[in-house]
């Protein structure tokens, strides 16, 4: 297959891990912001072709992980009302809440809907004009562009029976909120290619100074994520800061500028509560008061439910590199994907269900 | 923004779900849900030697010889998709299972649960395409039932059929015949018709020319044991939960461990494009005409010939082997070079956010 079998080559591969293994001197510890690059190194088994020196923590980057609970109750409290139609994600429908999970909605009767594209809600909407649509808008910087279209279209629609729940995330505060922790361990960065694809990279520079660390643009196959390892280990080595790029094939500097101009429109930055971490300030998206009629929160009345989260998950540290999945002590046993405690062992993306899925204890 | 905090003491995430008090989809998507489902409740209930044998089909002693008897049930929704339609689909189904059981196929039920509404010219189509399936795979369908349930009720047409056949003298097919040293082939490409069916439900609609593999594997089946005879071991259509899911029952009830090679399993380049933008595994994905044969390490390269010289094993691959390491595991040489576990899959597939 084109345009991806050639950054799978085993060849290729063992050419890079040579080179990390020479590059290498001293012990460091990397971490890869987006799960999905969590999930190509131990699908494809890379991460265990690396220098015992170097240690792989995962980050935040999974936005099902990170959703918190309490957005988890609303959407299925709003999935549960009648005349609704509950649109959302796949990887969402399995995140527990306090009680139960988008599923077990639709098992008990909900109209709950898998769609891939918010712009398919806005359809759904069009097609049912005698339902209220709700799109649960989460993820990070790489599917806003997406929902704030979709919001924007229904207004030149006059959609009245749309809406979204808006749980967006950014990475650079998730970054400086992991970077500025006493406990932080990372040295490096992979960051999340996709994000950077909309957003570019000009936003990690004065990051990569300010804590003098060095972050590298990655992709998402085997071949980017070992060569973003080798410029991480490189930069680290040679003990320089700043951003390099490796990802240029899909990524500029600046970015995506009119996906960015489109976002600016509708969302603007608030304080968002991340799920196990906790208030990040200025890490998320809200709607812009000229689009808040578009707010589920609001249409369904909903913002006062609140929920406690269980003390048995330690989805908050795994999220944060600080615990590897097969070291939290419910791991594989009282948290399961059949029976998840937290996100991270359902979403396609969480570091948890990775681990389980290709049964890793080491 | 160098303001954010963390608070570490209050790290916490959600409380548990209790087990499952209604049924999901999850439990009919062919992984440990369902798994689980049928061993707990169903063969903790029908409990006989017969089903614990959890073979596609129950093999049975009738006089001086052997009759293989299998059921399935068909919902598949759109009704019609490329390259079948429910009707031949609940003939090449229960026809499958009862090749799979190493059995000769000579007669089919028909039972339909039907919608107060579906239209009269859409049922006739199924029942002609039931009919030419039927016909070109050498079974009668000689009994059946018609149940007509209330508008909304039910999803238009659902089929069940069940298969007789009768197994040959000599034949031994069975799960738990896997052992250390024998060699697994995949008679084809994978994971075309659940590739096909998503490209036409509803909000998906990609474009493609993928079409369903839906096909009566008993001729194919028929030459592979004729080649061999015993030196067969196993045979599984690897339907709902494809490949993995399929390879994971067989590893447990054989109590033997399977190594895959990637770079051996045969994909259309057109799947494998699917597959990635939907974010599934091809080995997770439903096949429809396709089989799994685990066979004597010394017949490999007959089988491979046997089941290459029919039409729909022209692609047929050896593409892993049974080892006594990690018994109950399926294991995956990657691309790359790494390996990694195959699990059974847990729930359904769901395609990711990003």
């Amino acid at each position: 297959m084109r345009f991806v079998d050639e950054y799978r080559g085993a060849a290729e591969a063992q050419k890079l891990v040579r080179a990390i293994h020479r590059l290498t001197r001293r012990p460091w510890t990397l971490m890869e912001i987006c799960g999905g690059q969590t999930h190509t190194f131990i699908r494809s088994g890379v991460d265990r072709m690396l220098p015992e020196s170097l240690t792989l923590v995962h980050g935040p980057g999974c936005p099902v992980c990170v959703t918190p609970l309490e957005l988890i109750d609303r959407a299925i409290a709003i999935a549960g009302r009648p005349g609704v139609v509950f649109t959302s994600f796949g990887d969402m429908l399995r995140v527990p809440g306090s009680a139960t999970d988008l599923l077990g909605v639709k098992a008990r009767g909900g109209d709950v809907r898998m769609v891939y594209s918010p712009l398919d809600a806005v359809k759904l909407a069009q097609k049912h004009p005698e339902r209220q649509v709700v799109f649960f808008a989460v993820g990070f910087e790489t599917t806003a562009p997406a929902n704030a279209m979709a919001v924007w279209q229904a207004e030149r629609l006059g959609l009245e029976n749309f809406s979204i729940l808006c749980s967006h995330v950014l990475v650079p505060p998730a970054m400086e909120a992991i970077l500025g922790s006493p406990h932080n361990r990372v040295q490096g960065f992979l960051a999340a290619g996709h994000v950077c694809a909309v957003m570019g990279f000009w936003e990690y520079e004065p990051l990569a100074e300010r804590h003098h660390v060095p972050i590298v643009v990655t992709g998402f196959e085997p071949l980017d994520l070992l060569q973003g390892v080798w410029m991480t280990v490189r930069a680290l080595e040679e003990g320089r800061v700043g951003v390099e790029n490796q990802y240029a094939r899909a990524v500029t500097r600046e970015g995506n500028a009119p996906a960015q101009e489109l976002m600016a429109r509708v969302f603007e930055p608030c304080d968002r509560a991340w799920r196990g971490i906790g208030v990040i300030p200025q890490s998320g998206f809200r709607l812009r008061a000229a689009y808040a009629r578009f707010d589920a929160e609001r249409r369904f009345d909903v913002g006062d439910i609140r929920a406690t989260e269980s003390p048995l998950c330690n989805a908050g540290q795994i999220l944060q590199g600080l615990m590897k999945p097969h070291e939290c002590p419910a791991f594989g046993t009282r948290c399961t994907p059949e029976r998840p405690l937290g996100a991270p062992m359902v979403s396609a993306e969480g570091a948890c269900a990775a681990y389980f899925q290709y049964a890793r204890s080491a | 923004m160098s303001g954010a905090t963390v608070d570490f003491a209050g790290l916490q995430c959600p409380i548990p779900l209790g087990d499952y008090p209604h049924v999901t989809l999850a439990h009919g998507g062919g992984g440990r849900l369902t798994h689980t489902l049928v061993e707990r409740m169903f063969l903790a209930a029908f409990r006989n030697p017969a089903l614990e044998a959890l073979h596609d089909g129950a093999v049975l002693e009738v006089g001086s010889g052997r009759i293989a008897v299998t059921t399935d049930s068909f919902v598949v929704s759109p009704r019609f998709f490329p390259g079948g339609d429910i009707g031949s689909l609940a003939v090449h189904g229960t026809v499958n299972d009862l090749a799979m059981c190493g059995a000769r196929p000579f007669a089919l039920t028909a039972g339909f649960v039907l919608e107060e509404g579906l239209p009269m010219d859409e049922l006739w189509r199924i029942v002609r395409s039931m009919a030419r399936a039927a016909e070109e795979a050498g079974v009668a369908i000689v009994t059946g039932d018609t149940k007509v349930v209330d508008r909304g009720k039910g999803d238009g047409a659902f089929i069940n059929t069940t298969g007789l056949g009768t197994v040959p003298d000599g034949v031994d097919v069975s799960p738990r015949r896997a052992r250390p040293g024998d060699v697994v082939l995949l008679s084809g490409r994978i994971a075309e018709h659940g590739v096909a069916v998503m490209s036409v439900r509803e909000g998906l609609g990609f474009e493609t020319t993928i079409t369903s593999d839906s096909a009566a594997l008993h001729g194919l089946v028929g030459g592979l044991l004729d080649a061999l005879g015993g030196g067969v071991h196993v045979l599984r259509d690897p339907t709902r939960g494809g490949v993995a899911s399929a390879l994971n029952e067989i590893a447990g009830s054989a109590r033997a461990g399977i190594v895959l090679v990637e770079a051996a399993i045969p994909v259309a380049e057109e799947v494998r494009g699917a597959c990635e933008i939907l974010g599934l595994d091809p080995l997770y994905v439903a096949n429809e005409g396709k089989c799994l044969a685990i066979v004597e390490r010394g017949a490999a390269g007959a089988a491979l010939a046997a089941l290459r010289a029919h039409a729909l094993g022209r692609e047929a691959a050896v593409v892993g082997e049974v080892v006594a390491e990690h018994p109950g595991r399926v294991h995956l040489r990657s691309r790359i070079g790494g390996l990694r576990v195959v699990d059974m899959l847990s729930g359904e597939q769901l395609p990711r956010i990003c």
